[in-house]
This record gives structure tokens, sequence and C-alpha cells, in this order.
């Protein structure tokens, strides 16, 4: 069991409300005096989540674990999976429509920022299955 | 250089008044959301055209406190309200990115070195 246990469901299909998820946990760990550091990554990084589950999957579930030596991010949805997971780890290589650009994101940064922002990133996936993209922050881990 | 100080530089309109007294040294102009969140380093202030409320999320997520609009445009009142709920400074200015940002960096603010 871990300290806190937090649990989302993420909506597909309003693009104005990704990141509500990432805000509450933010605000959670900020409320019990986390890491400032490692409260800006796990944000950022479950943010860049969110709104891939929003563009690519039709939204899913996010479940974050908060201990005092690590927070566990997990985002599981029931998407169209990932055909080649070592293309879509570049920086720029994006296969989201033009009308996310036109909404700020889709330039190929977001599952490499995920990886940035945080200790260690593991994506399971299955075409025509979904993805589980299992992170994980230490609050004395890496410096970005 | 404090935030009224910015509002002042760039003939602003202050959409949402934050906290006009707070330090801020550090910038960043994109209308790329993904671009912004790529680095990390203690920014205070972002410039942007994109009109949604992602812009106010990403400034939550990198602990910015003011957000100014280009180019004269006026944010929706979804912006507003959010923006208003995470304490920030919400600006609008005539300028264009590029004249925005030269004037932000003639007064003293910088980016990412």
């Amino acid at each position: 069991m871990s300290m806190i246990e937090l649990k989302y469901e993420v909506p597909g299909d309003d693009f104005t409300r990704a990141g509500e998820a990432s805000s509450d946990v933010k605000r959670q760990l900020k409320k019990i005096g986390y890491s400032p550091d490692a409260t800006r990554k796990v944000a950022i990084a479950m943010y860049e989540g969110e709104i891939n589950m929003v563009i690519h999957a039709g939204g899913g579930e996010a479940y974050v674990n908060i201990d005092p030596d690590k927070v566990e991010i997990i985002l599981a949805d029931h998407g169209p999976g990932i055909p080649d997971k070592e293309k879509a780890m570049q920086e720029g290589w994006s296969t989201a429509p033009d009308n996310v650009r036109s909404l700020g994101f889709g330039a190929g940064m977001g599952l490499p920022n995920m990886k940035k922002y945080t200790d260690s990133i593991e994506i399971d996936t299955e075409v025509g299955v979904g993805t589980t993209v299992t992170m994980i922050v230490y609050p004395d881990g890496k410096k970005v | 250089m404090k935030v009224s100080e910015v509002a002042k530089v760039l003939h602003s309109e202050i959409l949402v008044e934050g906290n006009l007294d707070e330090e801020v040294l550090t910038a960043c102009g994109s209308d790329m959301m993904s671009d912004v969140l790529a680095f990390v380093k203690n920014q205070s202030v972002l410039l942007t055209g994109l009109m949604n409320p992602q812009v106010v999320r990403t400034a939550e997520m990198m602990d910015m406190h003011c957000i100014i609009f280009v180019r004269g445009k006026t944010p929706d009142q979804t912006i507003l309200n959010l923006a208003e709920m995470k304490d920030m400074t919400v600006l609008a200015t005539p300028y264009r990115m590029f004249t925005a940002c030269g004037k932000l960096y003639e007064a003293g603010l910088r980016g990412e070195e």
C-alpha cells in the first residue's frame, strides 16, 4: 500500500479538460510538502501523458501512487496502441492529426518529454488493444 | 522586473490580476505547448498566441505565474477563469510575438540560455 493512492478517469472527448488529473496530483503533492523538483517533474510528465491519452486514445484511467521515496504514475488507455515504440520516443516524430497541432500539441515531444522528466518509463502497448505507460519519479532523482 | 513592469513595457491590458509585484527573471515565447514543457528552468512568463485552456495548464505545470497573449487577441472566459483559479496574471498585448519578446528582452528579461 502506498501512502496516497489516487485514481482518475481521463475523459477522451473533451480536450479542454485534459490536464485536470495532473493538476490535482500537483496540488496534492504540494499540500503534503513533496520535493518541489519532483512535484514539477511528475506534473509535466503526467500532463503530457494525459494529453496523449486524449489525442490518441479516447481517454483512459490514471493511477498515481505517492510514497515518501517515489511517485509512480500509471496511465492506461484502450486506444489503438503504438505500432513502433522506438519511433514514438524520437523527438519530432508524431502521428497526431493537424488539428491537434493547432491546439499547441502534436509536435512529437510528448513521450520524449515524459522520458526526460521521469527516472523510469515503461510502455506496454499492443496494437488494437491499448497502451499502459508506467513512470516513476524519485524525489532525489535525476536533475533536468 | 516586476509583473506590473512587464505589463507596462508591453502596453498590455490586465485581464486577470494576480500578484503584480512578483519579480520575474525569465520568459518563454511559443505557440507549441510541448516546446514550453521541454525546458523547465524557472521560467516565469509565457508569451503565446495560442488560445485554449491548455495554455493555462501548461503554465501551471511549469510554475509560471504570468501569461501574455500576443497580437491583440483576447482569450475567452473559460481561459480567464482557470487562470484566476491558479492565481496567475493574464495580460493581452497588441504587439506581435517577435516584437513583444524583443521589448521584454530589451527591458532585461532573459530566456533559456
